[in-house]
Parts: structure tokens; sequence; C-alpha cells
């Protein structure tokens, strides 16, 4: 269970690494297929026209050119939807520089547009479609991609080829027709140094790793989601691993005393502890590692506005080192503390495998009187095991934590949507989180179920004599169920708590700007109670399964 | 919980339990008939692993037969269900432990309140009847004090006060003096001699002849099987009630 625990932490972690640059080689492809610029030139001024952007082609280093092409920027209506393009005049015949790449349907002619790939993916648009543009009517001819522009929605408003003549219909009185032009340098390098000397005021340039840099932002977002989400699951490992360490110490009570008995010294005793978990880890990291590589691919598709696949997830030798020093760093917090004390525990003790006798907590003891007996009980051993109840509050703070983030997440997108909902076109980006959350979430889930599972049991263990005894003493099954339920959801309650402002707290820092949609209040409250009643449910079983050990045996073996 | 008229306090017939399978089956308890009276003080008395724990065990309904049957008070207990065996326990069994078996993380007074919350009674009525039997075993000024703040003989007078809380049918004690030094084991033997006087259905596992012989009967037992009774002297000469003051 450590090694399943720390894998599924690791896997996360290895899938934000390998995201790093998974757009470059989409992007590079492009950029081939399409002879695509190193500068694109803007001019939006309202004087000089396109000989503004003929003088740059004269500029030194620069060895091809294509353009200028009339810009304009009506609104298209297809289908109900309704959403403002850029639509770029272009020649039906092919030119040297940005040559956008058609994948469906044919390029330009007179009243048939071309609709960049990510915008008609957003619209739903295939070639043959109708549509207006300003009230005009149009046919989808055809999808490209080019890498003369950062595709939609990294690019807004989204692009749109048209006809020369088209685009100058096309342009509207109030916003009247400004140039695009393509550049080719004879030194791709220099295109930043070209576009710093070249930019002034009407004058826009935009260099070809700028629109790279752009494209790939739309997994950027994702792989901070991701190593956020890594992070968190990291956190939840080592509160998961450090119950079930000290669930295995437990066990391992009697060896210890039996170690110790022949001659090992503490030391050795805790090195043989350490080493023992330490292995666990680095087999743990192996399997994460591997998981993660071969997951990765899934979220690293470079969106439709690139053609060709990513190249493999860029897991370098330092990102796999740094994942597996994560994993034994976890395995190593959760061991040192139950290995030295077991170690440094009586070897009488350890041999007789007796418990320790609880601390008096004088404030607890009035505070509790007149208890249900099932909560008086769980009060106690929750207090009895001071280390385990604030894993207990970790755990549960970190997966509502995470919940109110996705779930603050959600609002926004719903906002977001609502906002593009206007003009039409759905945001990819904001699918491509929600699927990344979506994943976060469900590894975080499901290892704090595991981990509540796991807490629960360790408690049953601890807790068979109490349990045992009350049962002698007429208490049900049921109520012992209940107090030791009790015992890992009181700790929850506080974690849960806990989980709303952090939850908040997380969007907020890693939104970095962005206003904070905090969902409605009865929406937090559903969360926490939700989160509870798994609980309760999750803790109900190894709770149930622990009320049922025969109380004869227990009380028999304990007074041996 | 108190005894049906002419019917004994309990009552066993066949009763049998096995472990184990094939070569390594061992009877704990080998076919054993037994009928405690109301009032009487039983001693079953035989060397370690003879099947005396398991016995008081099984009269408890902490365990079950392999075959028999075991009643109480009329009542057969051998096949209720595990709510139904909770109930009877905390209503008519108060049970003494060798190894005093309180709850670790509760005080005194709570510990022996507990069987009385779980039986129902209010709190503050079962803190009023906690104090009024720690007072009678002399520990009133220990009330608030953690097990782990008491000593052996302490834990088990405040184990006895435990059983005692919900006036059982019965009080099974397993080795009670098994645990203690000579002078828990005079304040422990007292204790008993008290509630013998005072009427209390008691059956004592012993290795002690001192606690054996505040008996009305003593039974030896070997193999799981009882070899031998003996008829000691004894009689009723009080109350439960009138042990404990908390009224009848």
């Amino acid at each position: 269970m450590v090694l399943l625990v720390i894998a599924v932490a690791v896997t996360a972690l290895t899938l934000g690494l390998a995201l790093k640059g998974t757009t470059d080689n989409p992007y590079q492809q492009t950029r081939t297929a399409t002879a695509g610029p190193d500068v694109v030139a803007n001019y939006v001024g309202r004087d000089g026209g396109p000989a503004s952007l003929d003088a740059l082609t004269q500029a030194s280093g620069v060895v091809g050119h294509s353009g200028p092409y009339p810009i304009a920027n009506p609104v298209l209506r297809a289908d109900g939807d309704a959403v403002t393009v850029t639509a770029e005049g272009r020649d039906s015949s092919a030119t040297s520089v940005d040559q956008p790449e058609v994948t469906s349907g044919s390029w330009v002619r007179p009243g048939g547009i071309v609709v960049e790939r990510g915008l008609a993916d957003s619209l739903g648009l295939r070639a043959g479609d109708p549509i207006t543009l300003s009230g005009l009517s149009f046919r989808v001819a055809g999808v490209a991609v080019t890498a003369a522009m950062p595709s939609y929605p990294m690019s807004e408003p989204g692009l749109i080829w048209v006809t020369r003549a088209d685009a100058q219909r096309l342009g509207a009185p109030a916003a009247p027709v400004f140039y695009v032009m393509n550049l080719k340098l004879a030194d791709p390098a220099d295109a930043q140094a070209f576009a710093d000397a070249h930019s002034r005021t009407g004058l826009s340039l935009m260099t070809s790793q700028f629109i790279s840099d752009q494209d790939a932002s739309l997994v950027v977002n994702s792989q901070q989601d991701l190593l956020v989400g890594s992070w968190l699951l990291a956190l939840l490992a080592a509160a998961s691993v450090a119950v079930l360490v000290g669930g295995r110490m437990a066990e391992q009570t009697r060896r210890v005393g039996l170690l110790k008995a022949v001659g090992s010294t503490p030391g050795l005793v805790t090195a043989v502890l350490l080493a023992e978990n330490l292995l666990l880890a680095l087999l743990a990291a192996a399997a994460g590692l591997l998981a993660g590589r071969l997951t990765a691919p899934l979220l690293t598709s470079p969106g439709a506005g690139l053609i060709g696949t990513p190249g493999p997830p860029s897991l370098s030798l330092s990102s796999a080192a740094l994942v597996t020093a994560a994993a034994l760093a976890v395995a190593m917090i959760a061991t040192a503390i139950p290995a030295v004390r077991a170690a440094r525990s009586s070897t009488v003790r350890s041999l007789t495998d007796s418990a320790r006798p609880p601390r008096r907590h004088g404030k607890l003891i009035v505070a509790s009187a007149g208890l249900p007996v099932p909560l008086l009980l769980g009060l106690r051993l929750a207090v009895r095991r001071p280390r385990r109840s604030l894993l207990t509050v970790c755990s549960i703070a970190v997966t509502v934590t995470t919940l109110i983030a996705v779930l603050t997440f959600q609002r926004y997108a719903d906002n977001s949507a609502r906002a593009y909902g206007s003009f039409g076109a759905a945001n990819p980006q904001n699918a491509r989180n929600s699927q990344v959350l979506l994943v976060i979430t469900i590894a975080l889930v499901v290892l704090a179920a595991i981990s509540a599972i796991f807490t629960t049991w360790a408690t049953v263990q601890d807790a068979r004599r109490p349990s045992a005894l009350a049962r002698a003493l007429g208490a049900t099954p049921e109520q012992v169920t209940a107090g030791l339920s009790a015992a890992q959801l009181l700790p929850a309650l506080l974690g849960a708590v806990l989980g709303i402002p952090l939850g908040l707290g997380l969007y907020a820092a890693v939104s970095s700007g962005q206003s904070l949609p905090v969902p409605p209040a009865w929406s937090l409250a559903a969360v926490v109670l939700a989160s509870l009643l798994v609980l309760a449910g999750l803790t109900a079983i190894p709770a149930r399964i622990g009320a049922r050990h025969s109380v004869a045996e227990v009380l028999q073996a304990d007074a041996t | 919980m108190s005894a049906k008229e002419g019917e004994p306090a309990v009552r066993v017939r066949g009763l049998i339990k096995q472990h184990g399978k094939g070569e390594g089956l061992v009877r704990a308890v080998d076919g054993v008939d037994l009928d405690v009276a109301a009032g009487e003080t039983l001693a079953v008395m035989g060397p370690s692993g003879c099947g005396k724990s398991t016995l008081l065990y099984l009269l408890g309904g902490l365990d079950r037969p392999t075959r028999g049957e075991v009643w109480l008070s009329g009542r057969r207990i051998d096949q209720l269900s595990e709510r139904a065996l909770a109930r009877m326990r905390r209503d008519s069994i108060g049970f003494v432990f060798q190894a005093f078996h309180l709850m670790d993380e509760l005080t005194a007074v709570e510990n022996v309140e507990l069987p009385a919350l779980l039986a129902g009674r209010s709190p503050r009525a079962a803190r009023k009847a906690a104090s009024s039997l720690l007072e009678q075993v002399g520990l009133a000024d220990r009330s608030g004090h953690l097990p782990s703040e008491l000593s052996g003989g302490q834990c088990q007078r405040v184990a006895i006060a435990r059983a005692l809380i919900n006036m059982p049918l019965v009080v099974l004690a397993d080795e009670p003096t098994g645990n203690l030094d000579s002078a828990a084991t005079r304040d422990v033997l007292r204790l008993f001699d008290t509630l013998h006087s005072a009427g209390q259905t008691l059956i004592i596992v012993t290795h002690d002849p001192r606690i054996a012989a505040t008996a009305n009967r003593m039974i030896s037992m070997r193999d799981g099987a009882f070899v031998d009774e003996t008829r000691l002297t004894g009689g009723v000469q009080g109350t439960l009630a009138e042990l404990t003051g908390l009224g009848g």
C-alpha cells in the first residue's frame, strides 16, 4: 500500500514535469509545413497603409515576405453563434512565406472562407457549412493551420482567411481595413532584435518565438495545475504513508524488541526500519515515473491549432532524480519519527507489545463530560493519537482544499463560458484545464479515500482492546463502530473546515491576479458535508470489521 | 436485573468449546454441566490452560460455544445476536478481569459509569452512581485519575465498582487477584467477601485458595472438564442494594 500511495503521487509529479515544452515540437512541425514567418508585422495606423509595411521588405536581414494582406474584423454568424473574427484577405495562389496548411476542404475562393482549426473546432465549423460575415453570406471552403498567428483561443479574435476582395468588402467604415505582412529573415535568431529595431507607433511586430510561446501557454496552465496538484498529492501521500508506516511499525513492535534483545543498537534498528521503507519508496518512484511517462501523452495534445504530434515527454534525468528524491523524502519524513521512537522504546515494552499510556488532558476530560458514549470514546481515541489525528486533519484539508479550488475554477470557467457564450465560441483552454483538474481531483480523492480507510484501520488495530472492552461492558457493535468512526470524523471536520479558506487561497495564488469567483456558500458547505459523509461511509467499513473482532480473543491476548 | 423465582441464575448444559481442526483440535471446554443459584458464590479452580477463563467467557456471552446451552436466569443466551448479547452483558453481567481491562483513555469515574451510560442511564445519574461506588471501594479521592495513574490494586477496585454499577445478575471474575500484591489482594478479598455477604451471585475463576475459600462451592477443572466439586460454607446476609447504597 505504501508502494501504491507513493506511486500515485510520483505519477502526478512526473506528469507535471513531463508537460514542459510539449508544444515546441508541434509548433516547429506546423512552421515547417506552412513556411512560417520569422516575424509578423501588423500595421494598425491610420496613415500610410500598406506602404508602411512595404518599407520593411527592404530592411536589412529580410530575405523573403508575403503580403501585405488586408485585415478586417467582421462578425461571423453560424448556426446561432456570433463571434468577432480576424478576416485576412489572401490570394488564391500559394505564397513562399506563411502558406496556411489546409487540413480539410480547400483554400479560399470568392465567397468561400477558410477557418483556423482552433476556431473551427470551437465553433463546430466544417467545410461546406454556410455562415455570414457582417451579414454577407459565405461558405466554409476549408479548415487550415498556420504558424503566423497563435491558434484560437490564445489569439483572439479567431482567424479566418478570405479573398483580398472579400476582406476589403468586409472592412466596416468604423473599423477600416488594416494590414499584415509575413517576413522571413536570413537568420531566424535575429527575429527579436529585428522586431525591437522596427517597432513603432502603429506598427507591431510579432516573432515566431512569441507565437510559439502563446501556443504553448495552452498547456502551460495545465502544467501549472498538474504541478500544484502533484505537490498536493505528495502532501497527501506523505500523510498517508506516515499513517501506513506507523501501522507497520506498530505491527513490528515485537520484532523491534527481539532485535534489541539480541543486541541491536537503536541506530541499527532505525536503519533497518528506514531501509525497508526507503526501498519501498524507491520501487514506488520507479513505478510512478513509468506510469507518468506513459500517461503524459494523454495530456500533451498540442491543441487543434497545430499539426503534428508532441515529441516524447521531456522527462530529463534531473526531473527523474527530482521525482525520486521527492518520493524518498516522503518515505523518509514518514518513517523517521516512528522508526526513531521504536528504536528508543524500552526493549521489555517492545517485547510485550504494550501500548504507551495516554497523557492526561484535564480540560478535555471536563469538556467531554456528558457526551454520548461513541463520541466520548472517539474523542479520547483521537486525542490519544495526536499525530494520526493531525495527519487526518492534513489529509482531509488537502482534499477539501483541492475540491474547493476546483469548484472555484469551475465557477470561473462557467463565468468565462457565459462571457464566451456571447461570442458563441467555446474556450478549449478551460476545457483542457477542466480535464487536468478532473484527473488531479480523482487522484486526490482516491488517495484520500485509501488514506481514510487505512487510517481507520490503524485506529481499529490500536483500539482493539478498548473496543473489545466496550463490547464486553455492553456496547453494541454499532456503538463501537460509531466510536471508531468518530475518532476519524472529529479531526476530519476540522480539516474540512480549514479546506475552505485554503482552497480559495490556493486558487487565488495559482490564478495570480484574476478576480476570485467565490462559489456560493451552500456549495462550499456541500463540499464539506459530502466529504464528511463519504469519509463516514469509508471509515464505517474497517470500523465495522474491527467491531466484530472476537472479544474473548482480544481480552485473553491482552491478559497474557 | 434480578433472577427469576425458582430459576438458577446460571445454567449450563453440555457445554463444549473447540479450537482448531484435525490434529490441532483442542477442547478448551469439554461437556460442562453447571447450575449456579442466585446469591451463590462459585469458585472455579484448576491449572493454567484448563479452560477456566474460556468457561467464564462463554458464561458471559463474550464467546460462543461450539455446542451446548447457556441459560441466564431462565433465558438462553448462546444463540442471541451480537446486539442482544451486548444488551444482556450490560444489563446482567459484571466482569472483573485479571488484567483489570480499564479503558486507558477514561478516568476512574468514567470507567465506572461507562456501563451505566451504555445502558441508557442519564449522565448525571450514571456519574452519581459511579461516584458512590468509588466511595464504597475507597477510591473517592482517585475518581479523576487515569488508570495509568493508579496502582494495580486501585485499578482492580475500580474494575469491581464498574462491574457492580448496573446491579448485575451475576459477577464473573477471572483471576481477580492474579496481578496484585498482598496488600491489594487483601483489599479485593474484602470486597468479594462483602459482595458475597450482600447476596451477589459470583463466579470466580482463581488460582488463589483464599479467594476460593469465600465461596459456597468450589469446582476443580482439568482439561476442559469438571473433575471435583466441594461445597463450602457461606450464605446470603444482605442485598447488593444495601452494599452499594444505591437502592433496589
